[in-house]
């Protein structure tokens, strides 16, 4: 399994990174020091509670942060290149050629008016040195990959033409059309019916497996995150509270809420009686209380959560944001 | 056993999904009907969560529809038992709560009014000081305040707009709640508190649901017995335990199979391919025969019947084995 810290230099990797909106009303805080790397053909999942800032960071990696947000700090590396520093146009050879999108809804990302072979051999041939024949040849081979059946005939079909499946097939083909190091998916399968998202989770891993390609996988559902992250990173208002190897924090969160989201997930396994509940729900950005953004919601919280923001620092086998692994005493979360 | 409150028999329901009638006879098109529910029958007893559970389109809003009176039945019918009023159900007796707790509240209204609505609407209780002290009442109940009366939908997030429209369901002190898709619209550890405050309410006011939901770990946390829906036919019928110890339609495995679960990390598995088909063309016989690998001759041709508990022409009184897909 691929993890972080294989001497290796990472594929991806984010420093500090911080993000802001400048309002009227203030500036509002919406992603504070996140760092993280991505090895090469690993999986990091990220996951949390709408507004936790999941998108944002994907979006911040591809450079797409539209006014009135900025970035307010940190670095992005992008195999051993900055890319948070150079420009629009520095940033628009970057994405689709070394870094493919996959989003929600698939039809965010094809033309509705070109047919969908022309639009995978459009990017080929927009960022690789190839003739147009091999370029359509290229495109036909991928939809062949992503399991379009009949490719032949299919290939000059327009996007309406496509189940919703079908859809993102061909949206991960085109994300991969110029062999990106890294993709970005955000929720790639929650508009799916499940049947279809098991589809697509399947070609997913099997595709950045075989091509030895990273992902940054965004989703709310820890289920998908299970099946199909090394590591996952726990989001809550703006700030990665948990990040680990993936079995780690599902089953040993080091985190109160990573603990608490844990047992709020009915599973399919044994038949629990009642879910854990955490009460309240995650704060607004323009009121994020001092201290630790969870004390609220949190049922152990200590005098100090109020005061200051806590580090993020290793415990066991995950690294957690906790004043409660300040002095790393191993602390047992009565979750389940 | 006590008397099913509902009695689902036999429902079927067309749309017309034909082309402008203008259009059509140039075209010299016939009419064209969708079937979105056909042969559905099911009980519902006293206390019972009962779920429908199934793919985008199978049929589970329109058969909550017709449950509660919005949509009639093309064929077939409703019923519900004496102690709901039989034939006239009480006014009030079934409420349903959606999936989309913002579209469901009028937001210029305060949220004491909008709880208060349907005790408006039945004039029961008819002083307005104890239509009052009821709101505050089910403002408690929900987990809200009594002070929270006085806000405005938006000054909620969704959890707590869901719990507002619990509590406008309850206000007419229904015995029947239908909920479609309660907690789809929620995050997780939203979704927790919701689904726990409905088990707490069911055991405290007796209340009877029909829960509606595409999550299966969900229907598997909350119901007593699930009706398994595939384009618009009710495919099995088990008690939850059995249903998931034991499926009997393919269908039934093949949705327990694919639902990703935080106990299978790192899981690899051989999806079955394809997707739910058009429901304007159906496949010919039983609708799942393009996807089934246990399928035979006979399926193509004829629709398996439903026998109370599965319809499938290979479940005859086996399980499905569990090492099928
Ligand atoms: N008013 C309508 N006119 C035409 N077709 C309809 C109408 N309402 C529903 N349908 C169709 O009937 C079928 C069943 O729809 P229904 O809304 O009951 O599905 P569902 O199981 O609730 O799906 P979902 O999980 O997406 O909510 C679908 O094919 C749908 O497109
Ligand atoms: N253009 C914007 N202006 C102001 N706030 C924004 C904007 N885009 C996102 N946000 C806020 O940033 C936070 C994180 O958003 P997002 O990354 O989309 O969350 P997630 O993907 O985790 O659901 C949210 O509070 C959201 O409301
Ligand atoms: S820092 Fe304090 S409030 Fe925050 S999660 Fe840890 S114990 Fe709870
Ligand atoms: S009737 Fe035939 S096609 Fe349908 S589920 Fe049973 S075995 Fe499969
Ligand atoms: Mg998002
Ligand atoms: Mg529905």
């Amino acid at each position: 399994m691929a993890t972080g810290d294989t001497g290796m230099e990472p594929v991806l990797s984010v420093r500090n990174l911080s993000l802001e909106f400048v309002t009227r009303r203030g500036v509002l805080r919406a992603l504070n020091e996140i760092s993280f790397d991505i090895a090469r053909g690993e999986v990091l999942g990220v996951v949390g509670e709408s507004g936790a800032g999941k998108s944002l960071t994907g979006t911040a990696i591809i450079g797409l942060i539209d006014k009135p947000g900025r970035l307010s700090g940190g670095e992005i590396w992008l195999k051993g290149q900055r890319i948070d520093n150079i420009g629009h146009d520095g940033l628009r050879k970057i994405r689709g050629r070394r870094i493919g999108m996959i989003f929600q809804d698939p039809l965010t990302s094809l033309n509705p008016l070109f047919r969908v072979g022309d639009q995978i051999a459009e990017t080929i041939l927009t960022h690789m040195p190839v003739s147009k024949a091999e370029a359509r040849s290229r495109a036909l081979a991928l939809l062949t990959e992503v399991g379009i059946p009949a490719p032949e005939s299919r290939i000059d079909a327009y996007p309406h033409e496509f189940s919703g499946g079908m859809r993102q097939r061909v949206v991960i083909a085109l994300a991969l059309a110029a062999e990106p190091d890294l993709i970005i998916a955000d929720e790639p399968t929650t508009a799916l019916d499940v049947s279809v998202q098991a589809q697509i989770i399947t070609l997913l891993k099997r595709l950045c497996r075989t091509r030895g390609t990273s992902v940054m996988l965004i989703t709310h559902d820890m289920g998908v995150i299970a099946e199909t992250a090394d590591r996952v990173a726990v989001m809550y208002a703006g700030r990665i509270v948990e990040i680990g190897p993936v079995a780690d924090v599902i089953r040993h969160p080091r985190h109160p809420y990573a603990t608490g989201l844990m047992g709020a997930i009915p599973a399919l396994g044994a038949k629990v009686q009642r879910l854990t509940q955490i009460s309240g729900a995650m704060p607004r950005l323009n009121a994020i209380p001092a201290g630790c953004a969870f004390r609220p919601r949190c049922t152990v919280a200590i005098g100090k959560c109020a005061e200051a923001i806590p580090p993020l620092v290793p415990v066991g086998a995950t690294s957690a944001r906790c004043w409660l692994h300040e002095t790393p005493v191993e602390w047992s979360a009565s979750h389940g | 056993m006590a008397e099913p409150v509902l009695r689902v028999e036999n429902v079927r329901r067309l749309f017309d999904v034909s082309k402008p009638w203008l259009e059509r006879v140039i075209s010299r098109e016939k009419p064209q009907f969708l079937r979105a529910v056909d042969e559905v029958s099911f009980e519902i007893r006293p206390g019972e969560t009962f779920a429908l559970v199934g793919e985008s389109g199978s049929g589970k809003s329109t058969v909550a529809k017709m449950v509660v009176g919005l949509l009639p039945p093309s064929a077939g019918a409703v019923h519900f038992s004496a102690s709901m009023g039989g034939a006239k159900v009480r006014p009030g007796a079934i409420q349903m709560i959606f999936q989309d707790p913002y579209a469901s509240l009028n937001p210029r209204w305060r949220i004491r009014d909008i709880i208060a609505e349907p005790m408006e609407a039945l004039n029961h209780p008819a002083d307005p000081a104890a239509r009052e002290a009821r709101v505050a009442d089910l403002l408690t109940l929900v987990g809200l305040s009594p002070l929270d009366g006085e806000k405005y939908p938006h000054q909620f997030s969704g959890g707590q707009r869901q719990r507002v429209a619990i509590a406008r369901a309850l206000s007419s002190e229904p015995q029947f709640l239908v909920c479609d898709e309660p907690t789809s619209a929620l995050d997780v550890s939203v979704q927790a508190q919701i689904l726990n405050l409905m088990r707490d309410l069911q055991e405290r006011l007796g209340l009877t649901y029909l829960f509606i939901s595409h999550n299966l770990a969900v229907v598997r946390h909350m119901a007593h017995r699930i009706g398994v829906m595939y384009l618009g036919r009710l495919v099995e019928v088990q008690e939850t335990e059995a249903l998931f110890a034991a499926p009997r339609h393919p269908y039934t495995r093949l949705l327990i199979d694919a639902v990703p679960d935080l106990e299978q990390i790192g899981r690899d598995r051989v999806p079955v391919q394809g997707e739910v088909p058009s429901p304007i063309n159906p496949p010919s016989g039983c609708t799942f025969h393009p996807r089934c690998p246990l399928a035979m001759e006979i399926c193509r041709r004829e629709v398996p019947a439903f026998d109370g508990s599965v319809a499938c022409h290979a479940a005859n009184d086996r399980a499905v084995s569990p090492s099928l897909a």
